[in-house]
C-alpha cells in the first residue's frame, strides 16, 4: 500500500506544474515563441546594394555612358541628381557622389567603409566599362559559413536562459508559496524527509530538462536548421550541471524569504544581470575587459559558453571542462548554505 | 498513570505578547482532552509547541513518554496533526493529496478507507481548490487520521462547519477514540467540548484557569441552572446573590448570570425583587448550565465575543 515519498512528491511537484497552464506556457511556449520571433527578425538577408549618385549634367553623354556602365553591375543602385551636389551624400541616403566630366570626379566620406567600398566599386566598373583589362584571372566562391548566424548564437543562449528561468521560478517561487500557506509546515509535521523533499525539486526539474532541451534543439533544426556540431551527450551533460547548478540558487533564493513579493524580487536581482551580461543575447565580449573576469564568474555564461561551444565548434569534454567546473562548484556550494538557511516553517 | 502528553511550566512569549504563561497539562492515555478558550487564548501556540512545530521559551514537554529533541523521528511516526489552517496544494486531487501524506509513514490506513471514514469518497478525484471549506477541512483531518496515529492533535477541528459536517466529524473522533487512541483539541465550541472530550482545560491568557469532566466544572458552579437577565434600574448585585437558590453570580457587559439551584425557586423571587426596585426588566432567559456559563463565571467574559 505504502509508495516510496521520494517518488511521491516528484509526481506531485509534476502534477501541480502540468495542471496550471500558464506555468507551462512560460516554461515550453515562451522561449519558442522567443526564438521564433528573433529568428525570423535575424534571419541572414543577400547583402543590400550601395545607392550611389551620378550628376547628370552639362555633359549629358557623358552622365548616361556612366550611368548605363553602372546599371549594369552588381550590388550597385544608381541614383541620377540634376545639381552639382546633394544632401544625400551627407544625410548617408548615398555612399558616393559621381560627376561625370573631362575627368569622373568622386565625392565621399573616406571615413565611412561603404563609402570606400562604392567608390573602388565604382571606379572598377567604369574603368573596365572604358576598356580598361584585367590582368589576373580570378574567381569567387562565395561561403555561408555554418553557425555564423544570429539563430545559431541564439538558440544556445535561449537554452541556457530557460534552464536558469525554469529552476528559478519553479523552485524559488513555488517554495515561497508553500511556506506562505502553512503547507512547508504541515509537512513538516509529518515524518518526510527533508532532504527527500528538496530532492523532489531537482528531479521535477531533471524531467522537465529531458522535455525541454529537445523541444528547443529540435525547433531550432527543423525551423533553422540549428544543428549541434559536438557531442549530444555533452551538451545534456553540461545542461544537467546547469540545472543543478540553478536549482541550488533557486533553492538559496527561496531558504529565507517569507513572502512571494520578497522572492520575486530575490530572483529578478540574480537574473537580470545574468540576462544581459551572460551572453543570451548578444556576445559576453561587447562588455569592457574589466568586466570581462566577473562575467566569466557568473553561472550563466559558463553554460552558455559552453553550450555554445558545444553546438557551434564541436567542442570535446576538455574545451568545457573549466565551465563544467565552475557549475558543479556553484550548485554544491548553493545547495549547502540553503540546506543550512533553510526555514522549514 | 498512563500519560500521552505531560507539560509544566509551559511559556511562550512573542516580542510584545505572552502566548502561553506557564501552563501545566497532563493528557491521559485513551482520553479526549479540549483546550477550551476564546481567541488569542494560547491554544494553537500551546498544541504546537506539544506538536513539536515551536519551540518553548521555557518549560517541558513529554508527548508518548518521549521528547521532541530526542526522538522527533519517532515521534513523527505516531502522531496524527491537523493545524489550525493549512492550504493544501490546489491542483492535486483528494486522492492524491492523501497517497502523499500516506506515503510519509512507515505504518498506516488505506487512503480509501480514510476517505469514507470523513465521507470524501465521493470527491476522490476533485481538485482540492475545488471543495468547499467544511470538506477541505475533513480532508485536513484525513491527512492526520492517515497514519493512523496513537495521539490526534485537532486545531478547531469544526470551525466554519455547517452542523452535519460537525456531527460528521464528531463522529470520526469518538470512533479514533472508541479504538483506544488519544486525543487533544482546540475549540471555542461548548456543545463540541461537552460532547467530544472527556476532560476539559479552559484557557485564557495562556493559563489554564479551570480543569475537569464537563460535568465537574458545570457541578462547581454550584447550579445546574442559569438565568440571565437584563435589569435597568438600581438593584444591587448583593440583592441578587441574597436571593433564594442562587450560588454564584456573573456579569458580562449588562447581563447578569445566575446559577441557581432550582428556577420555580428563584424566579419568582427575582420578579419580584424587579418589581419593588421598579426596575425594568428588558431581558430574561433561562437555560441549563453549560461550560460557556464556567467562562463567564470565571473571567467575566463570552468565549466568543
Ligand atoms: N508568531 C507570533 N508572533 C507574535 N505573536 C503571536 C504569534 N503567534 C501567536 N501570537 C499571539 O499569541 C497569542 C495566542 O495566540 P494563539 O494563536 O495561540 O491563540 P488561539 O487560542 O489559538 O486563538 P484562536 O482561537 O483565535 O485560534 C495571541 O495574542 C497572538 O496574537
Ligand atoms: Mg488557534
Amino acid at each position: 500500500m505504502r509508495t516510496d515519498p521520494l517518488w511521491q512528491l516528484t509526481l506531485a511537484r509534476l502534477r501541480m506544474f502540468f495542471r496550471e497552464p500558464s506555468a507551462v506556457f512560460w516554461t515550453f511556449g515562451f522561449p519558442l515563441a522567443l526564438s521564433l520571433a528573433l529568428g525570423v527578425a535575424f534571419r541572414n538577408k543577400p547583402p543590400d546594394p550601395v545607392a550611389v549618385g551620378v550628376w547628370s549634367g552639362p555633359d549629358a553623354s557623358g552622365s548616361r555612358r556612366v550611368v548605363e556602365a553602372l546599371r549594369g553591375t552588381n550590388g550597385i543602385e544608381v541614383r541620377e541628381y540634376y545639381g552639382p551636389s546633394t544632401r544625400d551624400l551627407s544625410t548617408g541616403k548615398i555612399a558616393l557622389f559621381v560627376r561625370p566630366g573631362e575627368r569622373l570626379e568622386y565625392d565621399f566620406d573616406p571615413t565611412r567603409p561603404e563609402s570606400r567600398l562604392a567608390r573602388e566599386m565604382v571606379d572598377n566598373a567604369l574603368q573596365r566599362a572604358s576598356g580598361r583589362a584585367d590582368v589576373l584571372r580570378t574567381m569567387d566562391h562565395p561561403v555561408a559559413a555554418p553557425g555564423s548566424r544570429y539563430i545559431d548564437f541564439l538558440i544556445p543562449g535561449l537554452i541556457g536562459m530557460n534552464i536558469m528561468s525554469g529552476s528559478m521560478w519553479g523552485i524559488g517561487y513555488v517554495v515561497v508559496e508553500m511556506r506562505t500557506r502553512k503547507l512547508l509546515k504541515r509537512l513538516m509535521a509529518t515524518p518526510m524527509s527533508r532532504a527527500q523533499f528538496l530532492w523532489s525539486f531537482v528531479l521535477m526539474r531533471a524531467a522537465f530538462f529531458f522535455l525541454e532541451l529537445p523541444l528547443l534543439l529540435l525547433f531550432g533544426w527543423l525551423a533553422f536548421g540549428v544543428g549541434v556540431a559536438g557531442s549530444l551527450v555533452l551538451l545534456v551533460a553540461l545542461s544537467l550541471l546547469g540545472a543543478v547548478a540553478f536549482a541550488g540558487l533557486g533553492l538559496l533564493v527561496a531558504a529565507r524569504a517569507q513572502n512571494t513579493q520578497t522572492v520575486s524580487g530575490l530572483i529578478n536581482l540574480v537574473m537580470l544581470p545574468m540576462f544581459i551580461g551572460s551572453g543570451v543575447f548578444f556576445s559576453t565580449a561587447r562588455f569592457p575587459g574589466f568586466f570581462q573576469p566577473f562575467l566569466r564568474a557568473l553561472p550563466l555564461t559558463a553554460l552558455n559558453d559552453s553550450v555554445r561551444a558545444v553546438m557551434i565548434e564541436g567542442a570535446g569534454p576538455r574545451a568545457v571542462a573549466g565551465e563544467a567546473g565552475l557549475l558543479a562548484a556553484i550548485g554544491a556550494v548553493s545547495f549547502a548554505l540553503a540546506l543550512r538557511l533553510f526555514r522549514w516553517r | 498513570m498512563d500519560l500521552a502528553i505531560r507539560c509544566g511550566g509551559l511559556v511562550k512569549k512573542y516580542d510584545r505578547v505572552t502566548a502561553v504563561d506557564g501552563l501545566d497539562l497532563s493528557v491521559r492515555r485513551g482520553e479526549c482532552f479540549g483546550l477550551l478558550g476564546p481567541n488569542g487564548a494560547g491554544k494553537t501556540t500551546t498544541v504546537e509547541i506539544l506538536e513539536g512545530l515551536l519551540q518553548p521559551t521555557s518549560g517541558d514537554v513529554e508527548v508518548l513518554g518521549m521528547r521532541w529533541a530526542r526522538d522527533e523521528r519517532a515521534l513523527r511516526q505516531r502522531l496524527g496533526i491537523s493545524l489550525q489552517e493549512t492550504h493544501l496544494p490546489d491542483k492535486l486531487t483528494v486522492e492524491e493529496v492523501l497517497t502523499l501524506f500516506r506515503s510519509f509513514f512507515d505504518t498506516g490506513r488505506p487512503v480509501g478507507e480514510v476517505l469514507d471514514l470523513v465521507g470524501l469518497s465521493d470527491k476522490r478525484g476533485s481538485w482540492t481548490e475545488k471543495l468547499s471549506g467544511g470538506q477541505k477541512q475533513r480532508l485536513a483531518v484525513a491527512c492526520a487520521l492517515v497514519s493512523d496515529p496513537e495521539l490526534l492533535f485537532l486545531d478547531e477541528p469544526t470551525t466554519g462547519l455547517d452542523p452535519q459536517s460537525r456531527r460528521q466529524l464528531w463522529d470520526v473522533v469518538l470512533g479514533f477514540k472508541s479504538r483506544g487512541r488519544t486525543v487533544l483539541l482546540t475549540t471555542h465550541y461548548m456543545d463540541e467540548a461537552e460532547r467530544l472530550c472527556d476532560r476539559v482545560a479552559v484557557v485564557d491568557r495562556g493559563k489554564v484557569i479551570a480543569l475537569g469532566t464537563p460535568a465537574e466544572l458545570i457541578a462547581s458552579l454550584g447550579g445546574q441552572q442559569v438565568i440571565e437577565a437584563q435589569l435597568d434600574g438600581a438593584v444591587a448585585d448583593g440583592e441578587l446573590s441574597a436571593l433564594p437558590g442562587v450560588h454564584r453570580l456573573s456579569r458580562a457587559g449588562g447581563t447578569v448570570s445566575l446559577a441557581v439551584e432550582k428556577l420555580h425557586q428563584t424566579l419568582p423571587a427575582l420578579l419580584s425583587l424587579a418589581q419593588s426596585r421598579g426596575a425594568a426588566l428588558t431581558q430574561l432567559s433561562t437555560h441549563q448550565a453549560t461550560l460557556e456559563d464556567v467562562f463567564v463565571t470565571l473571567t467575566g467574559r463570552q468565549l466568543r465575543e
